[in-house]
């Protein structure tokens, strides 16, 4: 992976609650996310764990409360760059070549020089040999791969992944990992949701438990690491 | 210059994803031909007849197709959820809709110039003397269509029923644009061809306000 290239960031939600109508997606959340953290976020299904994700990358509004991301001296940090975000749903043109999609997204992201930051990434995820392919012809593992360089063309502090390994086979599952120890090592703030105890799950360094919109659980403050992650599978 | 960088940027893409596929640019020429086409048998207008109905005829055959190719513009967007990935990369929101709404724009033209001619043979009209004028109004119409049309495009992806509710919320709204283009188009095609500038300023009006409309307020039709 890029070596670090930036001042380690935290996250820190305040109070976040988020609404749809009279249906709470999220409750008074407060957590500090530490800089250089790897947090493995856990829950049922509907407990919130994607509404949180996409508060922290700023696409979902909170109906109240605040979200901001701090340095390593918990200063504030107001100019950081959009955090590195992938999903299940690949966010990628499928009408689009792999180094078309790279490219679009840095020219968009005004990253200085597009065609070797792209070039360097397809590198990095393995796909320089199919970067003339459209992405409709891709597998889900190599779809997820191009989703991770876009995700880091800005060369992101944070990274948030939203049950990013779904879907993938033991290969691509084994890639992801690797892919995600290296993004940890090189000191980014990883906040991830997962589905059980998997290779990912294991890369964590806590673990948080949503149930209904509210935090329930924090190997922080006592809780079990195993006991949040069998929760979120069972 | 952020904007207008990104918004070239994505107007890239539009165009490419667009002349690669084809699908927007076929499914509409094919249901305009039909309309076109059907009309013409069934009523065999003389050219006079045509000089009255033509323009109308012509206009709102556009609109409902304009219905029909507007609305993937950001329901392809929500494939793979590539709006958010938009949205994350550009600095102004706008950029997205500027992007959409001038790529609207081109199709919509270019469909009305590869059927104008086709029009004026099975309807008995000559257009050739007037043609940079019906450019002119055909273009101005088509920006008054794009705007509205990529606006409730973005509304209406994330509606259910999606595919009714951008007819539904679209055509009413586009009535002054079909009453000036018809009114326009018709004066041009008229016996002594005449170039309705009160219709134009009414037109470029209109695409201004809701150019305005979608600048101040856009931002908030993509938010979840």
């Amino acid at each position: 992976m890029t070596p670090p290239s930036f001042s380690p960031t935290g996250i820190r939600f305040e109070n976040i609650e988020k609404r749809y109508g009279g249906l709470y997606a999220l409750r008074r959340i407060s957590l500090e996310i530490a800089a250089g953290e790897c947090v493995a976020l856990a829950g049922r299904n509907g407990s919130g764990k994607t509404t949180l994700l996409r508060i922290a990358a700023r696409l979902t509004r909170p109906s109240s409360g605040s979200l901001s991301f701090v340095n390593g001296r918990g200063e504030k940090n107001e100019t950081l760059l959009p955090a590195g975000f992938v999903a299940h749903a690949t966010m990628v043109y499928d009408e689009l070549t792999a180094e078309e999609n790279l490219l679009l997204f840095a020219r968009l992201q005004g990253i200085a020089e597009p065609a070797a930051r792209a070039e360097a990434l397809l590198q990095e995820v393995g796909l320089e040999d199919r970067r003339n392919s459209l992405v409709r012809t891709f597998s889900r593992g190599m779809r997820q791969r191009v989703a991770i360089a876009r995700a880091l063309l800005n060369e992101p502090t944070v990274i948030l992944l939203d049950e990013p390994a779904t879907g993938l086979d033991p290969q691509g599952v084994n890639w992801f990992a690797e892919t995600i120890r290296g993004l940890r090592d090189s000191g980014r703030t990883i906040l991830m949701s997962l589905h059980g105890e998997s290779e990912v799950s294991s890369l964590a360094t806590r673990a948080i438990q949503l149930d209904a919109g509210s935090v329930v659980g924090d190997t922080r403050t006592g809780a079990n690491f195993r006991s949040i992650l069998s929760f979120a599978s069972a | 210059m952020a904007l207008l960088s990104n918004s070239a940027v994505l107007l890239g893409k539009e165009l490419r994803t667009e002349f690669r596929s084809r699908e927007l640019l076929t499914t509409t020429v094919v249901f305009i031909l039909t309309i076109v086409v059907l009309f013409s048998f069934t009523f065999d207008p003389s050219a006079s007849e045509s000089r009255r109905f033509g323009p109308g005829l012509l206009w709102l055959a556009f609109l409902f197709a304009a219905s029909l190719m507007l609305q993937p513009g950001f329901l392809r967007e929500q494939n793979n959820d590539t709006l958010s990935a938009l949205r994350l990369s550009v600095s102004d929101p706008f950029a997205i809709f500027l992007a959409k709404l001038i790529a609207n724009a081109i199709f919509l033209l270019l469909t009305e110039m590869l059927l104008l001619p086709i029009f004026a043979i099975l309807y008995n009209v000559h257009i050739l003397a007037v043609f940079p004028q019906l450019v002119l109004v055909f273009f101005l119409g088509s920006v008054g269509v794009a705007i509205p049309g990529t606006a409730f495009s973005a509304i209406s992806a994330q509606a259910r029923m999606r595919e009714l509710m951008l007819p539904v919320l679209l055509l009413p709204l586009l009535t002054p644009v079909l009453i000036g283009s018809t009114e326009a188009t018709a004066a041009l095609l008229a016996e002594k061809p005449e170039l309705r500038l009160d219709w134009l300023g009414f037109l470029a009006g209109f695409d201004v306000v809701f150019l305005t409309a979608l600048w101040l307020f856009g931002e908030y039709l993509l938010e979840e």
